[in-house]
């Protein structure tokens, strides 16, 4: 199968059926997009396929074929997407990290400068623990505001 | 440490970057499931699946083509088959008796996954069952006990114009942090191949050391534990991790092999610990003008099937019990009931969140009946400076309840637009808390934790069991030795803490480790400094940095806790100064209830704390809105529904924790009157947070509506019931 993932063309050979979430961890090492709960429901495992966020871990591999694939590991390559790294250390919207990957990556499919109240339905799939969500909505804020 | 008082901080109170935050926003940090090693294999857990009764026979289908895999059971433990907690009555691995489901029986290992899933399925527990006691309140074994007197409760209540009862209950809450649990263990330790290393997610490597010696027989120098960056803890990887780490070292032991053990999430929400249910009894006299006579708790805790941290979590709870609030004569007593059901351990808050959640909804009925405001009626009651608690301490640090609801109020008016005319139910509700930070009683003393710095040419290096686990111990730690030693934040390099390199700092939990562990190394920094000699500026000090190395090789200051001369503590009676500092804290939560599907939402909450001294101010809120998120989940959402001892909605479609469309806007502010034992006058603050949306929220429900829920969570079928 052919999979561009952060602009680079891949090809692997993975049964078809596998999850999108274990092929980027295992098969491309690139560990950024986390495993929460492998049911879809905590939103740590999202990506962005060809714009739109997806929980990668309810995707079989096959259906991202020809497709292009962003994770964690691409947004230092587009400085909109770079600027918004640099919001969430700042403004603390990071605390222990796992669901830092998905969450940015779900901010990356808001519309541009997004109000708060699409903030808060572009990300209600994405379950953070540790932050209240206050520092992720001024983090987005002051990157894509 | 008077001369730094007095001079302008430079590093502590500033927003200072995350030493780990560059790497969790890369997605270069490394959590436990994203490490290999070499020749790694994986490994699972076979669980009970009754909750009581007798184990007849463990059997492997012969049928299962068995080859490539890696079993372990009791037989294979080569120390005591005990894990090393407070009593020594919880196995590794169940020998023959079944106290709870999901109790561990056997451990399989395999390179394949998806064989290792089949293999789990191929084994075959037969029992013998006996009934099982389910239910805390009327179980009858008592797995601790405790009592806290001080006055004449008679001649208290006698003193009343009135007497006002009530009973509240609160039910179980999963931490719910987002990365499961998790261990890496690896054959040989330290150049020992006899000894056993971990690497995982966790908040206490040492306690993880403690439950590996016992379990292999082997010296500290032959065990090394690792904490890798975690994903949250909450408490929920206090005491669990011990658990995995020690199943994954007997795995790797027998297989000759790495082996790697992470919990699904559906196996993590099942068999691991969660805060304690609770029962609590108030009996409260009262006068006529709303001051309190007399406090009488009786409390009772669900402990689950073993002793684990219930005995620390119940005197938590009870020397909580009476919110922060005078009386002159009290009783609290309670006790922590065994059920066969999974035991119950660390959670945030640590009891003091049931048992203030207990106080804080009963001054509100206390209110209503005596016809007064209820933040009158608080005003009332409030602890001063100087006032003595139901431990006989006497308060005589700055006591800043008054003030903190003075600036709750204010803060929630301007804070929060009040909704428009909405069809809903709408309805404001208080509840104002303390919190001690760090161990109760002598537990400081006890724990003796040791923390320190190495000189290094270009700065000081960290030497710190502390972990970092979200919360920003690492920065916080960081920023007080950077102060401590007028250097630059960007000279104080940190570790992944590893018992091979760093001391026991002691367990990361109890709100402690920024006034303890920050003040051992706070101390630590005062003697580098008087081994370099006075120096002007950061050069300076590296000047002087690589004349000492020169001269002594390697240059490493370990300090220890020093309980302050002033704390007095009696395990005995149970008298005395229970924490060194408390934080004092007021929430106000606006809550709306939709009048046809009786679901209520927290539309607006205002959490103002007094810390002490913020280290660094916005990791400070982002405990605090952390913090205050979790109560208002465990109000209103989280309810973990339990069948035959075992968690029944054991995935996060069914378990509810709050999202972004569930969180109302958060106003924090932090009040800042420092301690004086305290590193820059820091108490902690990692705990309180949740100590008060819970009954905030129930109290608002009732102003909103006129329900009056003695339990949460708050769903709308709760709510549908008391309005009938």
């Amino acid at each position: 199968m052919k999979l561009t993932v952060n602009g680079q063309a891949h090809a692997i050979s993975a049964a078809p059926g596998k999850r999108l979430l274990d092929t980027l961890r295992e098969d491309l090492k690139l560990t950024g997009t986390k495993e929460g709960c492998g049911e879809g429901e905590c939103g740590a495992c999202t990506v962005l396929i060809d714009g739109e966020a997806v929980n990668s871990c309810l995707v079989p591999t096959c259906q991202a074929e020809g497709t292009k694939i962003l994770t964690v590991e691409g947004l230092a390559q587009n400085p909109r997407w770079r600027k918004l790294q640099k919001a969430f250390l700042e403004c603390n919207a990071a605390q222990c990290g796992i669901c830092t990957p998905g969450m940015m990556l779900s901010a990356c499919a808001l519309p541009p400068q997004p109000t708060l109240q699409q903030i808060r339905v572009g990300l209600a799939g994405n379950l953070c623990r540790c932050t209240g969500y206050v520092k992720i909505y001024d983090a987005v804020k002051k990157a894509l505001g | 440490m008077s001369k730094v008082k007095n001079r302008r901080l430079k590093v502590v109170g500033k927003r200072v970057p995350r030493t780990e935050g560059a790497d969790k926003v890369t997605g270069r940090a490394r959590y436990i499931d994203d490490m290999q090693f070499d020749h790694m294999i994986y490994g699972a857990t076979v669980r009970t699946t009754i909750p009581r009764g007798r184990i007849v026979s463990v059997e492997r289908d012969t049928a299962f083509d068995w080859s490539g895999f890696t079993w372990v059971d009791h037989r294979d433990i080569p120390g005591k088959n005990i894990v090393a907690m407070i009593v020594e009555d919880q196995p590794f691995l169940a020998v023959d008796r079944v106290e709870h489901q999901t109790e561990p029986v056997a451990l399989l290992a395999h390179a394949d996954r998806a064989r290792l899933a089949e293999g789990l399925k191929a084994v075959r527990i037969t029992y013998q069952e006996e009934p099982p006691v389910l239910d805390f309140e009327t179980a009858t074994e008592v797995l601790k006990e405790l009592s806290i007197a001080r006055g004449d409760l008679a001649a208290g209540l006698a003193l009343a114009d009135k007497i006002i009862e009530g009973t509240y209950r609160t039910g179980h809450q999963e931490q719910l942090y987002i990365e499961t649990n998790g261990m890496i263990a690896l054959p040989g330790a330290n150049g020992f191949p006899e000894g056993v290393t971990a690497y995982g997610s966790m908040q206490c490597p040492y306690y993880v050391v403690k439950a590996l010696e016992k379990l292999f027989r082997l010296d500290r120098e032959r065990i090394r534990v690792v904490q890798t960056t975690t994903g949250g803890g909450f408490g929920g990887k206090e005491e669990y991790p011990s658990i995995v780490a020690g199943h994954a070292c007997l795995l790797a032991r027998k297989a000759g092999v790495p082996v790697k053990m992470i919990y699904e999430r559906h196996e993590d929400l099942i068999a691991t610990t969660k805060r304690h249910p609770s029962i609590i009894t108030w009996r409260a006299g009262v006068k006529s003008d709303g001051t309190l006579t007399a406090i009488d708790i009786d409390m009772r805790l669900d402990g689950g099937a073993y002793m684990t941290l219930s005995p620390v979590v119940l005197s938590r709870a009870a020397i909580h019990a009476t919110g922060p609030y005078r009386t002159p004569s009290v009783r609290i007593r309670g006790r922590v009931m065994k059920t066969n059901t999974p035991p119950n351990g660390a959670f945030r808050g640590f009891g003091a969140p049931q048992s203030q959640f207990a106080a804080e909804v009963h001054m509100d009925r206390i209110a209503e009946v005596m016809g007064i405001d209820p933040i009158e009626l608080r005003r009332r009651n409030l602890f001063q400076t100087g006032d003595t608690t139901a431990t006989g301490q006497v308060l005589h640090d700055r006591v800043s309840a008054d003030e903190v609801l003075d600036k709750a109020l204010a803060k929630h008016r301007v804070a929060h637009r009040r909704s428009k005319k909405t069809k809903k139910l709408a309805g404001t509700g208080i509840a104002m808390f303390f919190h001690g930070s760090g161990f109760t009683g002598g537990g400081e003393v006890r724990l003796a934790s040791r923390a320190g710095v190495e000189l290094l040419p270009d700065g000081v290096r960290l030497l710190v069991g502390s972990t970092e686990i979200g919360q920003g111990t690492r920065t916080m730690l960081a920023q007080i030795v950077a102060e401590s030693l007028e250097l630059p934040y960007a000279f104080v390099k940190t570790i992944d803490p590893d018992t091979a390199q760093v001391p026991d700092s002691g367990p990361t939990v109890a709100s402690r480790t920024c006034m303890i562990v920050g003040t051992i190394l706070q101390r630590a920094s005062a003697k580098l400094r008087i081994e370099l000699g006075p120096y002007k500026s950061g050069d300076d000090f590296k000047k002087r940095a690589k004349a000492l190395l020169k001269k002594r090789g390697t240059v490493v200051i370990i300090d220890q806790y020093e309980k302050p001369g002033e704390i007095e503590w009696n395990d005995e009676t149970y008298q005395g100064d229970a924490y060194g500092a408390y934080a004092w804290g007021c929430n106000l939560a606006d809550v709306e209830i939709d009048p046809l599907t009786y679901e209520a939402r927290c539309t607006a909450f205002t959490s103002v704390i007094d810390i002490g001294r913020a280290i660094h101010p916005l990791l400070a809120e982002g405990q605090i809105e952390g913090g205050t998120l979790q109560g208002i989940g465990w109000a209103l959402f989280e309810d973990v529904v339990m069948k035959n001892g075992v968690m029944q909605n054991a995935n996060l479609t069914n378990y509810i924790i709050p999202t972004t469309l569930d969180a109302p806007h958060i106003a924090v502010e932090i009040v800042e009157n420092p301690y004086p034992n305290g590193p820059f006058g820091a108490k902690g603050v990692g705990e309180c947070p949740i100590d008060g949306p819970a009954a905030a929220i129930v109290n608002a429900i009732r102003d909103a509506s006129g329900a009056r829920l003695d339990a949460i969570p708050a769903t709308p079928e709760r709510i549908m019931k008391v309005l009938g």
